[in-house]
C-alpha cells in the first residue's frame, strides 16, 4: 500500500488506536491485580448520561464539555457505589450493578427524550466510536509529516489522546513503588507510611480520566476491552510486576494495529467490499491474544506453574 | 393514559407486553436472589453482552437459508447459544487460569460485545440488512411490536417464571449453605448451572422488552432492594420477585402510555426508585432507621451518665445531658436533680456498682461480656445470681451533707 493512501486514511486512527489501547491497559494492569476489573466497565456506561447532560446544557457536541460532562459522571459514579456500598451495607459488585445500570438508563432516557436530531449523539456512536472518521484530509503522503501546514489539519483526538497516555504513563511511572506495594500488600504499604486510599482513589481517577479520553475518540467497547485483556493476558505470561506492564502494552499496541488493519482490509481480501467495526475487531482481536495466553501462557496457572 | 396503561386497556399488544415484563421482572427477582446471595450478580452482565454475537449469526444464518432474518425466535435462540459460550467461557477462565472472576467477567463481556458489533456492521452492508433494526435489542423497544413478538415474550416471561419457582428450593439450599447443602446430596456444579441456565433464559426473553445492556440491572436491583426490608430467606426472593415484576409492570406501563419512553430504562428507573425509597425508609437497615438508632443511643448515654454524674453530685457542664435531664423529669433547668432524679441516679449507681463487681467474677463472664454502660442489669443476670452480687455490695453509708 502506498504512503499516499496510508497517511492520511489509516495513520491516525491506528495511532490514536494505540494511544487509548495503551492509556487504558497501564491503569488495567493494578485494576485487575485488586480485583477491580470492571470498574472500567463501570465508568464507559457512565459517560452516556455525563455527555447527554453536557450536551443539554450547552447545546453543542463539542470536545471538551463532552469530557467534562464524562468526567463528573464518572465522579459521580464513584461516590455513589462508595455511598451505596457504605450506607447500605452492600457487596461492591452488586452495587456497581445498581449504579451504572441505573445511570446508563437515565442517560438513554434524557437522550431519547431531548432532540438531538440536529447532532451526531447516540447510543451507538458512544458504544462503538468512530474511529474509522478520524482521518488526516490534509495529508498526501510520508513527507506530510514534516509538513507544517498539513500537520495543522491532523484530528485534535489524536493530540488529546496522546496527552492523556502521556499523562498515564507519567502517573505509573512517578508512583511505580507505592502503587506497587499497596496493590500486593496493602497492610504492609500503610505499615510503610503509605496513605493506601488517596492511592486506590487516584488510581481509579487516573483509570476514569484515561476512559473518558479514550472513549472520546474511540468509543467504550475499546475502553472495557482494553482495561482488562491485556493486562489479563499479561498477566499469564510473567509473575514479574515490571515484565506484565510491558507485555500489556504490547499487546494493547499490537491489538490496536491488528484490529484496525484487519476491520479496514480483512474483509476486502474475503472478497466482501465494505470493512467491518474497528473498534469491535480491536476488542476481538484483544480477546483471542488473551485467549492464546490462557492457554500457552508460561504463568497460565499461578505463581506455581 | 398513565391510568389506562396501568390497567391494562391500551390494547392487545400493549397487554401482552405488561403481561410479560411482569412475569419477567419476577423471574429475574428469584433468579437475581441467587446470583445476589452467592455474590456472584456481575456474571450476568457477561452472559447479557455475550447475546450480541449470537444475534447477529442468527440474522446471518436466516438470510443465508433464504428466510426472514428479523425472526424474533430465531434471534433469541442464536443469542441463547452465544451467552451460554460466554458463560463457559467466563467460567474457563477462571478454572483454568489464576484470573479472578472479575477479569474473566469483563474480558467476556467486552470481547464478545466487540465481536457482536463486527457482525452487525457485516449485517448493515448485506442486502437485506438495510433495516434489521438488530440495535433495538442493545437498548430494547416494544413499540410497533408484532403480535407473535408480544405472545413470544409473554411466553417466555412464563415460563421462566415456572422454572425458576421449580427450581428454587435448591436454589436457596445453595445459597443458604453450600456445605450443607452438598452434605444433603445435592449437587453444587449443576444447581450452579442450573441458576446460570436461569438467568440466560431471563436474558434471552429480556432481549426485546429491556435490551441487553440493562438487563443485568433487573437480575441485581430487585434482590439488593429486597435485601433491605428482610433477612429471612424464603422472603427475599419472594419479596425480589414481587419488587422485580412490580418495576416490570409500572415500568412497562408508563413507557406504553407516552412516546419517546424507551421501555428498558423507564423499567430499570422504576425499580431504582424502590431501591432508593427502600435504602433510606427500611425498618432495620435503612439508613432512616440508622439515623434514628444512632440518636436514641446518643440520648440514652446522654441520660446515663448525667444520672452518674447526679449521683456523684458532680455540675453537668453538656448543655444537651441538662435538657434531656430535664425533659424527662429528672432535673432542674440549672442541672439540679429533682426527688424522681435522685431517685433514678441512685439506681444508675447501684446499677454501675453491681457490673462492676460482676465483671470481677470469672464465673460470669459471658454475662460481663453484655456490658455497655447502659444496660440494666436485671435484664442480664437472675434475681439469684443479684442476690450474690449484692452480697458484694459494701453497707450502706451515710450520704454526706
Amino acid at each position: 500500500m502506498s504512503g499516499a493512501e496510508f497517511v492520511p486514511l489509516s495513520l491516525t486512527p491506528i495511532l490514536i488506536g494505540v494511544f487509548a489501547a495503551i492509556a487504558c491497559a497501564l491503569p488495567g494492569n493494578f485494576l485487575v491485580l485488586r480485583r477491580q476489573a470492571l470498574i472500567g466497565d463501570a465508568i464507559s456506561h457512565v459517560v452516556l448520561p455525563g455527555i447527554v447532560v453536557a450536551f443539554l446544557i450547552t447545546g453543542t457536541v463539542t470536545a471538551w464539555p463532552m469530557m467534562i460532562g464524562a468526567a463528573a459522571a464518572a465522579l459521580l459514579a464513584v461516590l455513589l457505589i462508595e455511598a451505596i456500598r457504605r450506607l447500605g451495607g452492600i457487596e461492591p459488585g452488586a452495587a456497581m450493578g445498581v449504579v451504572f445500570t441505573t445511570m446508563f438508563a437515565g442517560g438513554v432516557l434524557l437522550l431519547e427524550r431531548s432532540d438531538t436530531s440536529t447532532v451526531h449523539l447516540d447510543v451507538e456512536h458512544a458504544l462503538m466510536g468512530n474511529l474509522e472518521s478520524l482521518i488526516w484530509l490534509d495529508a498526501f503522503g510520508w513527507g506530510s509529516l514534516l509538513d507544517p501546514v498539513a500537520l495543522a489539519g491532523l484530528p485534535p483526538e489524536l493530540f488529546r489522546m496522546g496527552l492523556s497516555m502521556i499523562g498515564v504513563v507519567a502517573f505509573v511511572w512517578l508512583f511505580w513503588r507505592p502503587l506497587k506495594i499497596s496493590t500486593f500488600d496493602e497492610g504492609f504499604a500503610q505499615v510503610m507510611g503509605m496513605r493506601t486510599n488517596l492511592i486506590g482513589m487516584s488510581l481509579v481517577a487516573v483509570s476514569a480520566l484515561a476512559a473518558v479520553a479514550a472513549f472520546d475518540a474511540v468509543g467504550s467497547i475499546i475502553v472495557i476491552a482494553m482495561f482488562i485483556c491485556p493486562p489479563a493476558a499479561a498477566r499469564l505470561m510473567t509473575n514479574r510486576l515490571g515484565a506484565q506492564v510491558g507485555w500489556s502494552v504490547v499487546f494493547a499496541a499490537l491489538s490496536a494495529v491488528l484490529g484496525y488493519v484487519l476491520a479496514g482490509y480483512g474483509p476486502l481480501w474475503l472478497g466482501a467490499r465494505d470493512s467491518v467495526s474497528a473498534a469491535g475487531m480491536i476488542a476481538t482481536v484483544s480477546g483471542i491474544i488473551l485467549g492464546l495466553a490462557a492457554l500457552f501462557g508460561p504463568a497460565r496457572g499461578g505463581a506455581r506453574g | 393514559m398513565l391510568w389506562q396503561a396501568l390497567t391494562l386497556q391500551l390494547g392487545y399488544n400493549a397487554t401482552l407486553v405488561a403481561i410479560g415484563a411482569t412475569l419477567l421482572g419476577f423471574a429475574a427477582g428469584v433468579t437475581g436472589t441467587f446470583l445476589f446471595l452467592r455474590r456472584r450478580s456481575l456474571v450476568s452482565d457477561a452472559i447479557s453482552h455475550a447475546t450480541l454475537p449470537g444475534v447477529g449469526l442468527a440474522f446471518i444464518v436466516m438470510v443465508a437459508l433464504g428466510g426472514d432474518g428479523r425472526n424474533l425466535a430465531g434471534l433469541l435462540a442464536g443469542s441463547a447459544v452465544t451467552a451460554a459460550l460466554g458463560l463457559l467461557a467466563v467460567q474457563w477462565l477462571t478454572r483454568r487460569t489464576r484470573l479472578a472472576e472479575d477479569s474473566a467477567i469483563g474480558a467476556v463481556l467486552s470481547v464478545f460485545f466487540g465481536f457482536g458489533v463486527v457482525l452487525l456492521t457485516v449485517i448493515q452492508t448485506m442486502e437485506s440488512g438495510r433495516q434489521a433494526g438488530l440495535d433495538s435489542l442493545l437498548l430494547g423497544s416494544t413499540a410497533g411490536m408484532l403480535r407473535s413478538d408480544a405472545l413470544l415474550i409473554a411466553a417466555g416471561g412464563a415460563l421462566t417464571l415456572i422454572l425458576t419457582l421449580i427450581l428454587r428450593r435448591p436454589m436457596i439450599m445453595v445459597a443458604f449453605d453450600e456445605d450443607y447443602a452438598a452434605a444433603r446430596g445435592l449437587n453444587i456444579r449443576q444447581v450452579d448451572l442450573a441458576t446460570m441456565g436461569l438467568v440466560m433464559a431471563v436474558t434471552v426473553v429480556g432481549l426485546k422488552v429491556v435490551g441487553l445492556i440493562l438487563i443485568v440491572a433487573l437480575l441485581i436491583i430487585p434482590p439488593v432492594t429486597a435485601r433491605f426490608w428482610t433477612d429471612r430467606t424464603e422472603r427475599v426472593w419472594l419479596l425480589s420477585g414481587l419488587i422485580g415484576g412490580a418495576s416490570g409492570f409500572v415500568g412497562a406501563a408508563i413507557s406504553a402510555s407516552a412516546p419517546a419512553l424507551p421501555t428498558g430504562p423507564i423499567i430499570v428507573l422504576t425499580g431504582f426508585t424502590v431501591f432508593a425509597l427502600s435504602l433510606f425508609l427500611a425498618p432495620n437497615r435503612g439508613v432512616l432507621a440508622a439515623v434514628l438508632r444512632h440518636i436514641a443511643f446518643q440520648r440514652r448515654v446522654h441520660l446515663r451518665q448525667g444520672l452518674l454524674a447526679l449521683a456523684h453530685g458532680q455540675p453537668i457542664y453538656e448543655r444537651y445531658t441538662v435538657r434531656l435531664l430535664h425533659r424527662a423529669g429528672l432535673s432542674r433547668p440549672d442541672g439540679v436533680a429533682t426527688e424522681a432524679g435522685r431517685a433514678r441516679a441512685a439506681k444508675a449507681l447501684l446499677d454501675e456498682k453491681r457490673w462492676e463487681i460482676l465483671r470481677a467474677m470469672p464465673d460470669h463472664e459471658a454475662a460481663a461480656a453484655l456490658y455497655d454502660g447502659m444496660r440494666p442489669i436485671e435484664t442480664v443476670v437472675t434475681r439469684d445470681q443479684l442476690a450474690e452480687i449484692d452480697t458484694h455490695l459494701a453497707a450502706p453509708q451515710e450520704v454526706p451533707a
